[in-house]
């Protein structure tokens, strides 16, 4: 089944500021196998002029709102999790995330289109802090394997 | 904030030299815990093989944290990158072994920007192939 178009250009956003930890951080750094200190050590972070941990560039996907900053459990977009492949992603910062963010992350889907038999959906993100400052950017392209309909 | 590497001591051409990194099944399972990205296609074989998949697949977004850690590394302080951004081309199966798959990850600095910033590209193949395209990073030198 194809995606619903009408999604396109709407925005979804976090219905609560996502809250950026220590154990957070240091549990997502451990899952990328990465012991840098600054991710795990606050003295470190600190003497390297940070003001708590620091979280790697990655972690933004955590912060997305929902799954994939989209909302997959809403049945008129029509998106199979199963069938979904990660085609592009891309982040903008202008500076890191650390520990004691308070992330407002605000999502819009820019567009679909079909490519061959599949649907590309590309999805924005905009980070800011609970007090307005920018943190980041990012662009993401999902592929919806095999849902376009097949040309006449 | 400060790179431990400094954007007079780098040129275009500058190496960052390759490294392996093991992904194995608990890795998937791991990264799903800490990213909330629970896609079954990362952990089940049988939903990876229902979704008409080679097996289950890394993460993209843990290739992705894979390539950027050899920036990171290079430059001490993750917080030197400014920009990252990559295209998924091949998926990294990784079967449910003790060995996993050995993604290898190298960079060259491509250009020089002006203040003290670079652009990093990265090469990330997994048995051989290619599974990261058009792979940078730029990052702000010391």
């Amino acid at each position: 089944m194809s995606l619903n178009q009408d999604f396109v250009g709407r925005n979804f956003v976090s219905p609560v500021p996502f809250q950026v930890g220590r154990e957070q951080i240091r549990q997502f750094a451990q899952a990328i196998g990465d012991d840098n200190p600054l991710y795990h050590d606050v003295d470190a972070a600190k003497a390297a002029g940070h003001p708590d941990l620091v979280a790697p560039p990655t972690f933004l996907i955590t912060a997305i709102p929902g799954a994939l900053g989209l909302p997959t459990d809403d049945p008129a977009l029509g998106l199979d999790y199963a069938l979904v492949v990660h085609g592009e992603q891309r982040f903008a910062l202008r500076r890191p995330v650390v520990a004691g963010d308070e992330l407002i992350t605000t999502s819009t889907l820019t567009g679909i289109r079909a490519v061959g038999r599949n649907e590309v959906l590309v999805t924005t993100y905009r980070y800011n802090t609970t007090s307005g400052e920018e943190i980041a950017v990012g662009t993401c392209t999902l592929v919806s394997r095999g849902t376009a309909p097949p040309r006449a | 904030m400060t790179a431990t590497v400094g954007y007079d001591d780098v040129e275009v051409g500058t190496e960052l030299p390759e490294r392996l990194f093991p992904l194995r099944r608990v890795d998937l399972v791991r990264y799903a815990g800490a990213s909330g990205d629970f896609n079954a296609i990362h952990w089940s074989d049988r939903a990876a093989a229902d979704a008409g998949l080679p097996g289950v697949l890394a993460h993209g977004m843990l290739t992705m944290a894979t390539a950027t850690r050899l920036v990171t590394d290079w430059v001490g302080d993750p917080g030197a990158v400014l920009e990252v951004g990559v295209k998924f081309s091949a998926p990294v199966v990784v079967p449910d072994d003790d060995e996993g798959a050995a993604v290898s990850v190298r960079g060259v600095v491509e250009k020089k920007l002006d203040d003290n910033r670079v652009v990093v590209t990265l090469t990330t193949r997994c048995r051989g192939e290619k599974v990261l395209m058009a792979a940078r990073a730029t990052v702000r030198l010391s």
